[in-house]
């Protein structure tokens, strides 16, 4: 029994968490908000001016922000699609009996463990460049002609560097989900005469609903935010071709120091991130029984 | 019959699951392999595989032409460090939430996993601007902070599924034996969490080295961790495949080899607890 001696420890060792956290939250938060509504550029220090909702007017009529809303939207859908697709029937090979299974994970699961700018220098360089890259070497031995990945298909290349990014997760997630599977079940649908097919839509699929919905909503979260990836491939470019949310209010900020329209476009992509968020939260919250 | 065929199958599956497991691997192993060939051979096209003059020049030269050792070092003080101050901060508020729950424990729990949702461009203009005004900015410091901060939700949420676990008796029995608040947590409760606190270790410095948009944003050239540092391979000068499998192969080996070890905690860490 909890005496309240205890409750009021608990109180207070809860507490430097709980101040940190939601001063980390709060404060930028807040100055992000206050800055969205001001003329304020870090090159013209000074000229700062309340403005109103001008800022959000200018980031949200701006083409640059129809053409990054339509590729945040792109890259998240095209990598989600493409790992849970991939991840399914990887979970499910990686299910079954084989030779190695321990090695074949570990061989799966390690592009998970590769810090973003790497992976995509060693994408870009080493496999797409057109010139020395890898598969320009291996069109040329089969007597096509090599494609400029990142300049011709720019967004589709960073979709497939994402994708190999993040394939490992859905993967490791479903798998797990797959191994909790009651096999008399699905033994019992097979003496019943049910194909695999039958057994997949009908036991598996269901059975995976939970995992797919929880590796939906997570990777939603992190693939709103990819950036580095960006950064270090394309800049963005060329145009605006591969330029995300995130990476459109890095430029503003960061790159042209338009602290106003940074802010505005922040406070936008919070918003956005919210909609995936009170679907996430929803979810864990119901599996969490206090 | 049956036998045989179970054998044919069960070897059809192991080729295809191992050509699979190959080609996914695959990005790895060749920047590994290339980090070992002069520059010239790195891009001789039709590739070598193995039969190639293996060399260890492109180590020294990445070492000796930018301090690679120094950018080494800050990933690690900055994911060790900021691992150890996260737990040191979660350790007690984990401790309360799993054995004096109240009845807005939930509450908080939920609105500390909001925090990580919270995406990073939202709040880059304050810390930027703070940052610069307090000297933080392009510090080893300023990092450990920011990490600290946005993993904290993780750290406490792995501790505090792994301290469910723990029957509170224990802890209990200790407080009725008159040890104090510090000695039933240092005394009983960490000894027997050890397990639990390891695997939140491991995986907060997993994130945490390879986490990329604060260290890109607000390192420059002294507190640059391997992710920034990396990255200032996206603007080379001559050849430079070698070097850069070279950075690339010490960058992500150790990581690796400690992802591995923690592949069952990383469902648990990552899902928070949503998928068993």
């Amino acid at each position: 029994m909890a005496t309240a001696h205890s409750r009021a420890a608990a109180r207070l060792t809860m507490a430097p968490a709980v101040v940190l956290l939601l001063g980390w939250m709060l404060i930028p938060l807040a100055m992000t908000l206050y800055f969205s509504f001001l003329r304020y550029n870090l090159l013209m220090p000074g000229s700062e001016e309340w403005i109103g909702t001008l800022n959000y007017e200018y980031f949200l009529t701006d083409p640059a922000f129809f053409a990054a809303l339509g590729n945040t939207l792109a890259l998240v859908g095209g990598v989600l699609a493409l790992t849970l697709c991939g991840g399914i029937l990887l979970a499910l090979l990686l299910d079954q009996p084989f030779w190695g299974r321990g090695i074949v994970r570990l061989l799966v699961i390690a592009p998970f463990f590769v810090m973003p700018t790497v992976s995509a220098l060693v994408w870009k360089n080493m496999l797409m460049n057109p010139v020395n890259g890898l598969f320009a070497s291996l069109a040329r031995a089969l007597g096509l002609q090599p494609i400029d990945f990142l300049g011709e298909v720019p967004l589709s290349s960073i979709v497939m560097i994402v994708t190999w990014q993040w394939l490992p997760f859905a993967t490791l997630i479903l798998l797990t989900a797959l191994q909790s599977l009651d096999r008399e079940r699905l033994e019992a649908a097979e003496m019943d005469g049910a194909g695999a097919l039958d057994r997949f839509i009908h036991i598996i699929l269901p059975h995976l609903a939970r995992a797919i919905t929880v590796v939906t909503l997570i990777q939603t979260i992190f693939l709103l935010s990819v950036f580095a990836e960006i950064l270090v491939t394309t800049n963005g470019g060329p145009g605006t071709a591969t330029t995300n949310i995130t990476y459109l209010v890095y430029a503003l900020s960061l790159l042209q120091f338009d602290v106003g329209g940074g802010s505005a476009g922040g406070i936008v992509a919070v918003v956005l991130a919210n909609i995936v968020a009170v679907f996430l939260m929803r979810m864990i919250g119901r599996n969490l029984d206090l | 019959m049956a036998r045989a065929t179970t054998a044919s199958r069960k070897l059809g599956l192991t080729l295809l699951a191992w050509t699979i497991g190959i080609v996914i691997f695959f990005p790895i192993l060749w920047t590994a392999l290339t980090s070992f060939k002069t520059e010239a051979e790195a891009i001789a096209s039709p590739p070598s595989f193995i039969a190639f003059q293996w060399t260890l020049e492109n180590y020294a030269e990445v070492q000796s032409r930018s301090d690679y050792a120094l950018h080494f070092m800050n990933s690690v003080i900055i994911s060790l460090g900021s691992t150890l101050v996260g737990l040191l901060i979660a350790v007690p508020a984990a401790w309360s939430m799993a054995f004096v729950p109240s009845r807005r424990t939930k509450d908080v729990l939920m609105w500390m996993l909001s925090t990580k949702m919270l995406p990073p461009v939202g709040v880059l203009i304050p810390i930027y601007l703070l940052f610069r005004d307090t000297g933080l900015l392009d510090s080893r410091t300023g990092l450990v902070i920011v990490l600290t901060l946005i993993n904290l939700p993780i750290i406490v949420w792995m501790l505090f599924t792994y301290f469910r676990e723990i029957p509170g008796e224990i802890l209990e029995a200790a407080r009725m034996d008159g040890a104090g608040l510090k000695a039933e947590i240092l005394y009983v409760l960490l000894p027997m969490a050890v397990p639990g606190i390891a695997s939140t270790l491991l995986l907060n410095v997993i994130l945490a080295w390879n986490e990329a948009f604060w260290t890109l944003s607000l390192s420059a050239s002294q507190s640059a961790p391997l992710t920034a540092f990396i990255a200032s391979y996206s603007s080379p000068e001559g050849l430079f495949y070698a070097k850069l499998s070279a950075a690339s192969t010490m960058a992500v080996a150790p990581i690796l080899v400690l992802g591995w070890f923690s592949q069952k905690q990383l469902v648990r860490g990552l899902t928070f607890g949503a998928v068993k």
